[in-house]
């Protein structure tokens, strides 16, 4: 092992993956650290979504960068093929927001109004389709669902399998991946960073931040800002079942490989190893309402995830100021977002300068020091 | 594979696997009402296909799923037989609704 | 028998109706306190006593003396006043005690002041080549439809592996009239030594007559091949051959069945979910969890007796049954605790009931290759997922269970990992150079065995519940 790279890439998740192996693909010379087993992962924990509808109320450039990684998916999803014969299956056909009775309905309804109001953002096709309409796609929805909200660009993909993409990739690339190394302080001199974990230093010309929520703390050890505002989230699973889903809704997805998945609560408890049954209750309740044949279906796991999530909702991009060559990225959509930190992001690092007319508008400096509430539409 | 001992004088009763009369005994589970009728009962798994028989009978493996009056994925080593039962055996994925 | 419980809190809620769990039952019931048995089974008796109310198997003598000793047991249960759930499956425990149990395709919720985990043991993972074929089975799947339906092998049958049950099982499948053409001992030569300096506390211990007269009972009808080191079941859909290697000696044994058997491990999926803390057992090469001296566990309240606390046997499963159960009536009803044995007089029962414990847990210690495999051999059979899959993962940076999930999806299936979660941390530890205890386990959680998900929707929920998941 080297101990003197282009880029250190501080996290190992789905958002330090993409932009690893995509400065790997651009010739770089990259380390990972990243934690071990037991680890606040949301890359283990998420919804797999790739996700467009109802993203970036209130910041129109977040609807344009998510439309940008949509778009930009399909070839992300082939270049991984190719390079590492992994195929993590994105499915593109357009995506659902169930309501259930007519306040839901209308409550999407108004959301969908104040999306296409807003000044300045990618018209992507949202619109609201009545029972009849969602039935005529969605055939065996029940007869409680009032309605939806549609988007041709939504999708999903294998999101584990994205994972291991990745780091197939970027291991063929030569990056190289130090599992158990959690950084804890970042240093630089002589135009040089120096990471210090418990298995020693790494030293690094640029370093890229995408530890998740731990951003918080390593930021500003480079001069840079990341002001996060977690939540919890529970998702249940269900046995491997006949395709019946032919497109994804924000609560319910069937996996290429069959299983149901159906999410997804937002807490404010941030104790990702306990659970709380009543809250898949509900989950449970509103899935099968929607589909009423889901109801026989084994439940066989569950679990709960703590979401990456600035404290705004919206990404945070930013490079430092004083600490010239160190880069912050972090996001809730590590997996929507994927392309683009894997093409984007990786390209700006490279260049040395993050781009003002894709990225300005995510720089932590809108937060002037405080958070404000989060209303990314998630 | 496996035969019934002589001393076994549990009164009998009729299932049905796959449509066909199978006779069991009152107690049996119906994993191993199965492996006595000396049918092929070789479920096929949900991921790749391949076919499987039980493996552990005492509920821990999960190779012995199989449609049990109409539902899919019963843990069949650990549902005694009733009279009339409709068993039938899984090729790959539970159908939904099933 | 299975309606769905009585109450919706109890003094003592004990999970398992095996030795363990009876023995605590009678205990805990016995002092006066209100208890709740539940049990997966149709019956009581859990593994070892396996249907003792309702076998088809009426010689006596089939069974074995070692069987009908529960019968007793069972009785003072069935006598007592404490609430028998039979077909229940506690899907859920946590850390405030409450309980999740599935009934009949329901879930009912209770609260308990004390719960007794003696959810026993199961069948150590043998991944050999071809272990997925229809037609190889673990011992006890074959003594499970020995004792609950007088079902016996009447094809081509080779026994193998090691330890006290294969010998059991093989005596009363001769018993009953079955077939075994042949039984392939695994036992390793060296640890015949290694479990020299144990033997002197064994042969003075009731294992060793009993265990001595039943493999001469067997050894005078079938063949038996020692010293195995390699083993594979091969055939096109179905079990058609065993292979193996002994000494210089190398065969292949046409077979229609395969009977498999390396020892037990402790059942440990419900005590994880609930946040027990375990460690690995370097002996017996398994999760155990840590325990005091009256079977309480890092989360105040719960309790485990039986092998689910380390594997011992049946007779000490009955006296850590009562341990415990003794422990519960301290804490909750002292004056009670009186009426019962003493806890000296117990302690000294169950070291009377582990002696021989070290020799049989050094000498039938499995062998490396058949606790970890190489190649195509199958390690995770929900998934699907091989030992090669998994050696590529660690190379691409896996570090332990919970990541290899995330690249390869082992234990994500129905099993959640029964069948795979040893045989993947060793693989891990020996192919990182770590130890199991540094590599670690699954995080599991409920549902630790499956419900559907009308169950888990007909659960109570609050308003609270449902803002914190309804969201324009």
């Amino acid at each position: 092992m080297h101990r003197d790279y282009d880029v250190a890439v501080v996290g190992g998740g789905l958002l330090g993956s993409a932009i690893a192996w995509g400065l790997g693909r651009l010739g770089k010379s990259v380390a990972v650290l990243d934690e071990g087993d037991i680890a606040k992962r949301a890359s283990r924990a998420n919804f797999a979504l790739v996700w467009v509808q109802s993203k970036g109320l209130g910041m129109p450039a977040y609807t344009g960068w998510t439309v940008r990684a949509s778009q930009a998916w399909p070839s992300l999803a082939a270049e991984l093929k190719d390079q590492t014969g992994l195929d993590v299956c994105l499915q593109q056909n357009g995506g659902f927001h169930l309501t259930l009775g007519e306040d839901e309905y209308e409550q999407r309804t108004q959301l969908v109004t104040r999306m296409h109001n807003q000044v300045g953002a990618a018209d992507y096709r949202m619109e609201m389709l009545k029972a009849s309409e969602v039935k005529r796609m969605l055939p065996l929805i029940g007869p409680e669902v009032s309605g939806g909200s549609f988007c041709p660009f939504d999708g999903h993909v294998n999101s584990l399998r994205t994972f291991r993409a990745f780091h197939t990739g970027f291991k063929a690339f030569g990056v190289d991946y130090f599992p158990e190394r959690p950084v804890s302080a970042i240093t630089k001199s002589g135009g040089e960073f120096s990471l210090t974990t418990p298995q020693g230093e790494i030293r690094a010309h640029k370093i890229v931040l995408a530890a998740g929520n731990a951003n918080q703390t390593l930021a500003p050890m480079v001069g840079l800002f990341a002001p996060m505002g977690p939540t919890r989230g529970q998702i249940v699973v269900t046995e491997r079942t006949m395709p019946f889903l032919p497109h994804p809704l924000t609560t319910i997805r069937q996996t290429d490989e069959g299983t149901v998945m159906i999410g997804d609560s937002k807490e404010d408890e941030l104790d990702d190893r306990a659970l709380k049954h009543s809250i898949s209750a509900v989950m449970a309740d509103r899935a099968q309402r929607m589909f009423p044949h889901l109801a026989r279906l084994n439940v066989v796991r569950s679990w709960t995830g703590i979401r990456v999530m600035p404290q705004d909702g919206f990404p945070i991009y930013d490079q430092s100021e004083t600490h010239p060559g160190a880069y912050v990225a972090c996001c809730h959509s590590g997996v929507t977002l994927a392309s683009n930190h894997a093409f984007e992001i990786a390209r700006m690092v490279t260049a040395g300068a993050l781009e003002p007319e894709l990225v300005g508008a995510f720089s932590a400096r809108r937060f002037g020091g405080e958070g404000a509430a989060n209303n990314s539409g998630y | 594979m496996f035969r019934r001992s002589d001393q076994d004088r549990r009164p009998s009763l009729q299932i049905f696997v796959d449509g066909v009369t199978v006779e069991a005994r009152e107690g049996d589970t119906v994993s191993a009402a199965l492996l006595a009728s000396g049918r092929d009962v070789r479920r096929e798994t949900a991921v790749s296909g391949a076919p499987r028989l039980p493996y552990c009978m005492m509920g821990v493996c999960f190779d012995c799923l199989v449609t049990i009056d109409g539902v899919g994925n019963r843990q069949g080593c650990l549902v005694p037989v009733a009279a009339g039962m409709q068993i039938e055996i899984q090729k790959g994925k539970r159908e939904i609704g099933r | 028998m299975n309606a769905a419980p009585q109450r919706d809190a109890y003094d003592v809620v004990v999970i398992g109706a095996g030795p363990a769990g009876l023995a605590a039952t009678a205990t805990a019931s016995a002092a006066g306190l209100s208890t709740l048995l539940l049990d997966e089974n149709p019956g009581p008796g859990g593994q070892v006593w396996r249907a003792i109310a309702s076998t088809p198997v009426t010689a006596r003598d089939q069974l074995g003396a070692d069987y009908w000793a529960g019968a007793e047991l069972v009785g003072e249960v069935r006598s007592s006043k404490a609430e028998i759930i039979h077909r229940a499956t506690v899907w859920s425990l946590d850390r405030h005690l409450e309980i999740g149990i599935s009934i009949g395709g329901a879930s009912a919720f209770v609260k308990a002041r004390r719960v007794i985990l003696a959810t026993g043991a199961l069948e150590r993972p043998f991944p050999i080549p071809g272990w997925t074929l229809p037609g190889v089975m673990t011992a006890g799947a074959a003594q499970t439809m020995l004792k609950s339906s007088a079902l016996v092998p009447d094809s081509r049958t080779v026994i193998s592996g090691q330890g006290p049950l294969l010998w059991l099982l093989a005596a009363q499948i001769l018993r009953l009239g079955g077939r075994i053409d042949r039984i392939l001992d695994t036992t390793e030569r060296k640890n015949y030594l290694a479990a020299l300096p144990h033997a002197f506390a064994f042969v003075t211990s009731a294992y060793f007559t009993k265990g001595l007269a039943m493999m001469r009972e067997v050894k005078a009808k079938v063949e038996v091949t020692t010293g195995v080191t390699e083993l594979a079941a091969a055939g096109e859909g179905r079990l058609a051959s065993v292979s193996y290697v002994a000494g210089n000696h190398r065969e292949t044994i046409p077979a229609d069945l395969l009977l498999l058997h390396q020892g037990v491990v402790p059942n440990v999926n419900l005590a994880m979910a609930a946040g027990v803390e375990h460690r690995w057992d370097n002996l017996q090469l398994c999760w155990s969890p840590a325990l005091d001296g009256n079977g309480g566990t890092s989360v105040e309240g719960i309790a485990i007796a039986g092998d689910g606390a380390g594997i011992s046997g049946a007779n000490a499963a009955v006296v850590r049954g009562r341990i415990a159960a003794r422990g519960a009536v301290e804490a909750l009803a002292p004056a009670a605790a009186a009426k019962l044995s003493p806890m000296a007089a117990l302690h000294a029962d169950l070291a009377k009931a582990e002696r021989g414990r070290a020799f049989l847990d050094t000498l039938f210690r499995p062998a490396r290759q058949f606790r970890i495999p190489a190649g195509d051999t199958i390690v995770c059979r929900c998934e699907e997922v091989t030992a090669r899959d998994i050696v590529d993962a660690v190379a691409i940076g896996a570090t332990g269970p919970n990541q290899l999930k995330a690249y390869r999806r082992t234990g994500m299936g129905p099993c959640q990992g029964r069948l795979c979660g040893l045989t993947v941390t060793e693989l891990m530890a020996e192919a990182r150079g770590k130890t199991p205890q540094e590599i670690g386990y699954y995080r599991l959680r409920a549902p630790v065995k499956p419900i559907t998900l009308a169950e888990l929707a007909a659960m109570p929920k609050t308003d609270d519940d449902v803002k914190a998941v309804v969201r324009g």
